[in-house]
């Protein structure tokens, strides 16, 4: 378990997304089976193991230290597995394997779990305590999604992301047939019920580089702003899965109740009321839930709107030509009124379409998608087949109010903007960016924050309100959680104004007047 | 005479009335004792300063040779008004000492700044000095501060050199002590290439090698282009524009306070490195049992913890809550 604390730690202190996956990638390499196997379930939350209370290891803790003592370790620590990580007296460092913890905290007993989880920590060092015991309380924090752990694993050897994703589903820990897979061996067998599938995405595109394509051999859809969804059925076993392979089911049960068909269907999560399609923010309060109460299923009814068919009463459609898929799918009866058919959009010429994204029937359209009658089914992003026209961004002018260093290539660079908005006659901070310049703009920021500051905290400075930025952004969300009640969705900053006065930047209403 | 008419704490320091002397005293003052050369604890402008010859040496180097209007190396017992006074190696940087406080008539208090029991490549090791009242300071006065073996921690600087070769890892660490401790920490692990240093770290690094401790091949960090990948610089550097000169490099921070995750986080330290040049919660317990005195003072740091552990102890403290004293810089 050394090596598993040693990755934690290195996980969790590094920000920069290609270096956490050399860190991981290499621990995999590196660490014998199955402790890798353990390792890459407890970090993209494929272990079930027994969850341990604070109140145990509370508990455990006052036996050993005195009450006020740990009180103000716990209060300046400030996070209780850390501060028992770091109290726990012992002299030993054993290099526990991983697997004798996960066994001792799958197999454990209610009643024996006190004594056996005193007995481990006091086998381990500071750093394998804090990795067990996050084991244990089932916090990793460490910002690695399990689509990242794939990725890494797919840079191990000939499989890559897609196939993995194909068979992810059917796996347990400590998965010795996928490592085998990737080490040259064969490709397991995909036992499960309703696999995750490969989705296929689409490029960017605008008006002039559609110049180059023939409008008869493709047809339009609107792109509608909710989550990209996979909806399987497969005989009676269902699932939901985000376009990542994610399994996000147990936030939906409702949908998940209507997936009365037989197949694996492409589309649209949406909140919808009867034929009204709600904003982003609604089905936003839907994600992430564990537990959906009957309250929130009744005011935020998730629904489907679908977009292709993968596989259809047995039949794997995704090596015919669209123009064939849609015609299955316009004669499909998907047995509920939670599931529609996105319509297509009927258009001449490039003209036509750009009229009509221009001015959709709906604030939730967030552009139209495009795609070639001949396109076959295949996952991943190929370029071509089908493209993406989105909307052109909101966009306001703010005001720069905070910046904060960035990490990695920009270490040295403030490249974190906080940016206001007027409030009356107070600047109100409304969101961030970090990106939307380029490196010679960067550099120009960096120097306005040194030469502007106010004030400093840590890594952030407060600077001189002197520069409008312009700030270009997908929608707006209310929120409770932001001072000014909105959140941005996608602020970057899409032009630096430094020819603009800043008494000519916008007004908070102005924003709020965009919300849906 | 009674203890706390021997040394207290006034606003400009702890001062001993009968040897009419400051002991690390904040403002400028006609006497000054002083432990080592930490900014915080050494201050220019003195009428007369006492204090180790290599902590004079570090002063007149950081402050130039005018520091004070005069100054005396302390080298055995010294007269000093009604008292003797004697310095004794702290451990904490070169130079450091405790001074230790003998009145003509009362207890024996010893002052024992910053110290450390770790062994240290670039300081005299820490040498018990029995006393009435042991005054102490808490910097990492909670039971969580268990500082590891700095040689596990440069086994983590190493793997990430590895791990990432072509990343410049930037560690920072204060120029005097933390800095060249560092340097000597890597070549005893088998870093024995061009290390790069910032410029504010040139003078004291000439120093130390002065002194007879080599540091091994050191290249500037000045330049646009830096020729080796550990790169060491003081913990302002990095606000500064001198970091944008590297391409996408680890920063690291070597310190006590990295024992704490949240503390590395807001530091957004990418690498923290738990070495410290403070005394850690079982040596600052360790050296109270050992030396038994019948009373301790605790000067600065998380005062609370220590006095809590005396409590249950039986062992009579107070906090002398002196200002202007830095925990272990940050």
């Amino acid at each position: 378990m050394r090596a598993f604390s040693t990755l934690l730690e290195r996980l969790a202190f590094t920000p920069a997304r290609n270096a956490k996956l050399r860190i991981l990638r290499h621990y995999l390499e590196q660490t014998p089976d199955p402790d890798r196997g353990f390792a890459l379930a407890a970090l993209t939350g494929g272990l079930k193991l027994r969850t341990v209370t604070p109140g145990l290891l509370r508990g455990l803790m006052v036996e050993r230290v005195d009450e006020q003592l740990f009180a103000l370790s716990y209060d300046f620590v400030g996070d209780l597995a850390e501060t028992i990580a770091l109290l726990w007296d012992t002299d030993r460092d054993e290099d526990v394997p991983l697997h004798q913890a996960v066994a001792l905290l799958s197999d454990t007993g209610k009643a024996g779990l006190p004594t056996a989880i005193a007995g481990m920590l006091d086998r381990l060092g500071a750093s394998q305590r804090l990795a067990f015991l996050k084991l244990a309380t089932g916090n990793m924090r460490i910002g690695l999604s399990a689509r990242m752990a794939r990725i890494a694993l797919a840079e191990m050897g000939d499989p890559d992301v897609a196939q993995i994703e194909e068979i992810w589903h059917g796996l347990t820990p400590p998965y010795q047939p996928l490592f085998d897979w990737i080490a040259g061996g064969p490709r397991p067998e995909q036992a499960a019920k309703a696999p995750f599938r490969p989705v296929m995405l689409s490029t960017p595109v605008d008006l002039d580089q559609l110049q180059a394509f023939r409008p008869e051999d493709y047809v339009a859809e609107w792109k509608w702003d909710g989550i990209r969804v996979q909806a399987i059925n497969d005989g009676g076993v269902r699932r939901l899965y985000s376009r990542t392979g994610e399994d996000i089911g147990t936030s939906f049960p409702d949908l998940i109740e209507a997936l009365n068909f037989d197949g694996t269907v492409d589309g649209e999560l949406l909140v919808r009321r009867g034929d009204d399609v709600a904003v982003f923010g609604d089905l936003q309060k839907r994600l992430g839930r564990k537990q959906v109460g009957r309250g929130m299923l009744d005011s935020h009814p998730a629904s489907l709107r679908v977009y292709d068919l993968m596989i259809w009463q047995g039949r794997d459609l995704r090596d015919l030509p669209l123009t064939q898929r849609r015609a299955v799918l316009d004669g499909a009866d998907f047995g509920s009124d939670r599931i529609d058919v996105s319509p297509l959009l009927p258009f001449a010429t490039w003209d036509d379409l750009a009229a009509l994204r221009a001015d959709p029937p709906a604030a939730v359209i967030e552009g139209v998608m495009i795609k070639r009658r001949d396109s076959v089914y295949v996952g991943g992003r190929p370029r071509g087949p089908w493209f993406k026209w989105k909307r052109d961004p909101h966009v306001v002018d703010a005001v720069l109010l905070y910046a904060q260093r960035g990490h990695g290539k920009r270490s040295g660079f403030y490249s974190d903007f906080t940016f206001g908005l007027w409030d009356a006659d107070q600047l109100v901070p409304v969101g961030k960016a970090y990106f939307g310049f380029t490196d010679e703009e960067l550099r120009e920021l960096d120097r306005f924050v040194r030469n502007n500051t106010i004030e400093r905290f840590g890594p952030v400075r407060s600077v001189a309100p002197k520069l409008v930025l312009e700030v270009a952004f997908e929608g707006l969300n209310a929120s409770g959680r932001h001072k000014a009640g909105v959140a941005m969705r996608f602020p970057r900053i899409s032009r630096i104004r430094w020819d603009k006065p800043v008494a000519e930047a916008d007004h908070l209403s102005t924003l709020k007047a965009m919300i849906a | 005479m009674r203890a706390d008419q021997i040394l207290h704490p006034t606003p400009a320091g702890l001062y001993c009335p009968p040897g009419d002397f400051y002991i690390d005293p904040i403002r400028p003052v006609p006497r000054a004792l002083i432990t080592h050369g930490h900014g915080d604890h050494a201050r220019s402008g003195h009428g007369a300063v006492m204090a180790t010859r290599q902590t004079l040496e570090i002063m007149a180097i950081r402050y130039g040779t005018d520091f004070a209007g005069q100054t005396q190396a302390a080298d055995g017992p010294l007269r000093v008004g009604d008292t003797t006074v004697s310095f004794h190696p702290a451990g904490h940087i070169l130079g450091s000492a405790q001074i230790a406080v003998q009145p003509d008539h009362g207890p024996r208090i010893v002052v024992s700044g910053d110290y450390c029991r770790h062994p240290n490549p670039v300081s005299a090791a820490y040498e018990p000095v029995a006393c009435d009242i042991f005054v102490t300071e808490a910097t990492f006065g909670l039971p969580v501060f268990k500082h590891p073996d700095p040689a596990g921690e440069m086994t983590r600087l190493i793997a990430s050199m590895a791990e990432f070769p072509e990343r410049p890892h930037l560690i920072g660490a204060y120029a005097l002590g933390k800095a060249q401790r560092l340097i000597m920490l890597a070549r005893q692990a088998g870093i024995d290439g061009p290390i790069a240093i910032h410029g504010a770290l040139q003078r004291l690094c000439d120093y130390h090698v002065e002194q007879g401790i080599d540091l091994g091949p050191l290249v500037p960090a000045t330049a646009k282009q830096v020729e080796a990948q550990l790169v060491i610089a003081p913990p302002s550097a990095f606000a500064s524009a001198w970091v944008q000169r590297f391409r996408d490099p680890v920063i690291g921070f070597a310190s006590g306070w990295m024992t704490v995750r949240a503390r590395a986080r807001q530091r957004g330290v990418e690498l923290p490195l738990v070495i410290s040049d403070h005394v850690d919660w079982p040596q600052v317990t360790r050296t109270i049992t050992e030396l038994a005195p019948s009373e301790v003072w605790i000067t600065h740091g998380a005062e609370d913890g220590l006095m809590r552990w005396c409590e249950l102890e039986g062992i009579p403290a107070r906090p002398l809550r002196l200002v202007g004293y830095e925990d272990e810089p940050e």
